[in-house]
């Protein structure tokens, strides 16, 4: 296919530290493969090139922490057919939705001597909360493997192959011994999404969650075992309230722990 | 914009850089009033949602200021933190650091240089359109790239926001056989950086200086990366030497613990990044920077490309003052940590334990080190039990907005001179000269539109 033949796609940032859309930049054996499928329409990053829509695909990096970031979700929306968003920022806020338990002010005096000069919302939200979203791929960063899935599957026209079980399966299809049954190491891999492979407990350290919340997270049974493993209150709120705070599940269960 | 005499000229997004920002540039009576690169990413606070957590906790926390320098990030945090607990890494910890560092260099480098960078000096949109022509140079690229990314997937667990780094040192080290099979691949990547030093020296490079002090880690006996201690190169004006200069002048040093006293931040109100000033001056982190405070420690293989590449002798003090080529510069570093990363991984010995014990203690501790982008500083205070009481980040990138700013008027300034540029003219140059700085403006925590206003 060449020219306008080809579906367009669009690569579009809110607040995030850009590690999602470098994953696509980090395909380097499929990059130049992909290109030649889809027309790189809108892709700040890595093209001057800033076509118009509408867009075949769009792909979301970022959560939404400014008036201008509402809007410019609602327009990308109305300019694509498939819309998805793209790591924990983009799926739940990110790590800068830390200030959602926070007054906003306080956090900016720390940071800026004249607050008055910045713009930004009191919270930080994931895409989903302002416009409806095709798919959500997790993590923080995304897997380039399930990046390139999902692209595939678009341009396909059928669903992504992306599971949605626990960090837990992929240590056993790893072959990783569970680093909390025989080191006693406090791991969130039994309540978190299954994507990266299982990469902590393979280099000795329990998972911190990162994927977000898996599809079936029982936590009255699992915050029992973060504590027999040394996890005091702060420590089980704290390690919830990281990159996928706003995540409804990771949310509750912390605010559930402070209020106990 | 009809008369060209006095007119506003502004630059929505800036494409082929890490964050969003905009150029705005004020021009009348044949003058540039006033060249200004405003952020606007959305400021994300992580200096404010760093209080309160544990003190191991950092090195995750703020990898996730930039998806492109996570490591740089990660190595500062834990630099910082153990000197706040009084304790040193050093030996084969130290040098596993270095390699999973030189991994960073390799892929960040490599990703500026052929994807970000290299299209302008051929009128390309991206590296994508750039491969239709040439596509074998493109390939060298990604693969330069992805031999980067495979010592940070081995050494980290993954290529963005590595894993494997603790306070201490890692939570897993290699043993030396798993180490070898990189040895191969980084070879073939000595080669490929080795040609690419030779790609980018054959670009067509404008004549430009830049006067104002560099500043970078120096670490006499190596080229700095993971640590050193803060070097300045005054400006040129200051030898009475031209902005282009090639000589070297008189450097000064202090301790990473005066950093505060030395780089002051200050808030603009046309951007969410903070500026700064070193002692009340302007200066340049980064390649440039490093190049000429630590040239001379280069490898030999590095110090021989960067001679033929036509950047003078390094061992004779040469440095390099002119942003447009710091592409080759960027070139001959990528080189060296490939190199680098080989003499690491020869030498070898799995340390005993993979992280030394960091216990806490209350207290402030100061770190620094080189991210691709320049140098990183990391501040925190501990309370007793380990609780971060206070935290300070000051990236590259919020240094060097002064001199960029500084860079884009004069280079707008001089091309007044040679006649009327349209706009069309003016916004490429200018986001050529922003892009020489390779700007990561997530990790300025706070990136472009060009605006041009003429009066
Ligand atoms: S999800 Fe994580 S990796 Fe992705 S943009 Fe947000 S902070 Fe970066
Ligand atoms: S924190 Fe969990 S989900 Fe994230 S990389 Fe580690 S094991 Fe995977």
């Amino acid at each position: 296919m060449t020219g306008s033949d080809r579906p367009k796609l669009a690569v579009w940032k809110f607040a995030s530290c850009d590690g999602c859309q470098l994953t696509l930049l980090d395909c380097e054996d499929e990059l130049l493969g992909i290109a030649e499928r889809v027309e790189i329409s809108h892709f700040l990053e890595a093209s001057s090139t800033d076509a118009p829509g509408p867009y075949d695909l769009s792909l979301i990096e970022g959560s939404v922490t400014t008036q201008q970031d509402v809007d410019r979700a609602r327009h990308i929306r109305a300019v694509s057919k498939r819309l998805v968003t793209i790591g924990a920022c983009a799926t739940a806020g990110g790590v800068q939705a830390l200030r959602n338990y926070a007054d906003v002010a306080d956090f900016q005096a720390v940071v800026y001597a004249r607050p008055d000069y910045i713009e930004t919302l009191s919270t930080s939200t994931p895409i989903s909360a302002h416009v409806p979203v095709d798919f959500e791929l997790r993590g923080c960063p995304i897997d380039r493997g399930q990046l390139v899935e999902v692209i595939t599957a678009y341009l396909a026209e059928r669903k992504p192959d992306v599971p949605a079980h626990s960090v837990c399966f992929e240590c056993k299809q790893r072959g990783t011994v569970c680093v909390t049954v025989a080191h006693g190491t406090p791991c969130l891999g039994p309540v978190t999404h299954a994507g990266c492979g299982a990469i902590c407990p393979a280099y000795g350290r329990g998972c911190y969650g990162c994927f977000g919340p898996s599809n079936s997270t029982n936590f009255p049974s699992f915050i029992p075992l973060l504590r027999r493993d040394g996890m005091d209150t702060l420590d089980v709120v704290r390690v919830l309230r990281t990159f996928n705070t706003a995540a409804p599940e990771f949310d509750a269960a912390s605010r559930k722990e402070l209020e106990e | 914009m009809t008369h060209r005499g006095s007119r506003v000229l502004k630059v929505g997004s800036l494409a082929r850089v890490e964050g969003e920002g905009a150029l705005h540039l004020r021009m009348g009576g044949g003058e540039v009033a006033e060249a200004r690169l405003a952020i606007y990413e959305p400021p994300r606070f992580f200096e404010a949602f760093l209080r309160g957590r544990s003190y191991a906790e950092p090195p995750d926390i703020t990898s996730r200021v930039c998806g492109i320098c996570p490591v740089a990030y990660q190595m500062s945090a834990c630099r910082a933190i153990e000197d706040a607990c009084g304790v040193v890494v050093d030996g084969q910890l130290a040098a596993l650091r270095r390699l999973l560092y030189c991994g960073e260099w390799i892929e960040s480098q490599t990703l500026h240089i052929y994807l970000l960078h290299a299209p302008d000096f051929f009128g390309c949109d991206s590296a994508i359109d750039l491969a239709r022509t040439r596509r074998a140079d493109i390939e060298r690229g990604l693969r330069l790239k992805q031999a980067g990314n495979a010592i940070l997937e081995l050494l980290g667990g993954r290529a963005i926001h590595p894993v494997n780094v603790r306070l201490g040192g890692f939570h897993r080290i290699p043993s030396t056989t798993e180490l070898r099979p990189l040895t191969d691949r980084l070879r073939r990547a000595r080669d490929d950086a080795a040609q690419t030093v030779r790609w980018v020296a054959g670009f067509e490079f404008p004549d430009a200086g830049c006067d104002n002090d560099l500043f970078a880690l120096s670490e006499p006996g190596t080229y700095a990366i993971e640590s050193g201690t803060p070097t300045v190169m005054p400006a040129p004006h200051t030898g009475c030497l031209p902005p282009e200069s090639d000589r070297a002048l008189p450097t000064r040093t202090f301790g990473v613990h005066e950093f505060g006293a030395h780089v002051a931040e200050s808030q603009v109100p046309h951007s969410t990044a903070l500026h700064s000033l070193l002692d009340n001056r302007r200066h340049l982190t980064g390649s440039l920077a490093r190049y000429a405070i630590s040239g001379r420690w280069l490898s030999p293989i590095a110090l021989q490309a960067a001679y033929d590449a036509g950047l003078g002798d390094p061992r004779q003090g040469t440095v390099c003052r002119n942003p447009f080529r710091s592409i080759i510069v960027r070139a001959v570093e990528v080189l060296y940590a490939v190199d680098e990363a080989l003499r690491i991984i020869d030498a070898y010995e799995p340390p005993p334990h993979p992280y030394v014990d960091v216990p806490s203690r209350a207290g402030t501790g100061h770190g620094a080190t080189e991210a691709p982008r320049g140098l990183l500083y990391h501040r925190y205070t501990l309370d007793s039990e380990g609780i971060v009481t206070d935290a300070s980040l000051v990236p590259p990138t919020a240094q060097n907005l002064g001199a960029i700013e500084e860079d884009l008027r004069r280079i707008v300034q001089e091309r007044l001179g040679d006649g009327d540029p349209t706009d069309a003219e003016l916004t490429a140059l200018c986001e050529r000269a922003v892009r020489n700085h390779d700007p990561c403006i997530s990790c300025s925590a706070h990136f472009l539109n060009l605006t041009v206003e003429r009066t």
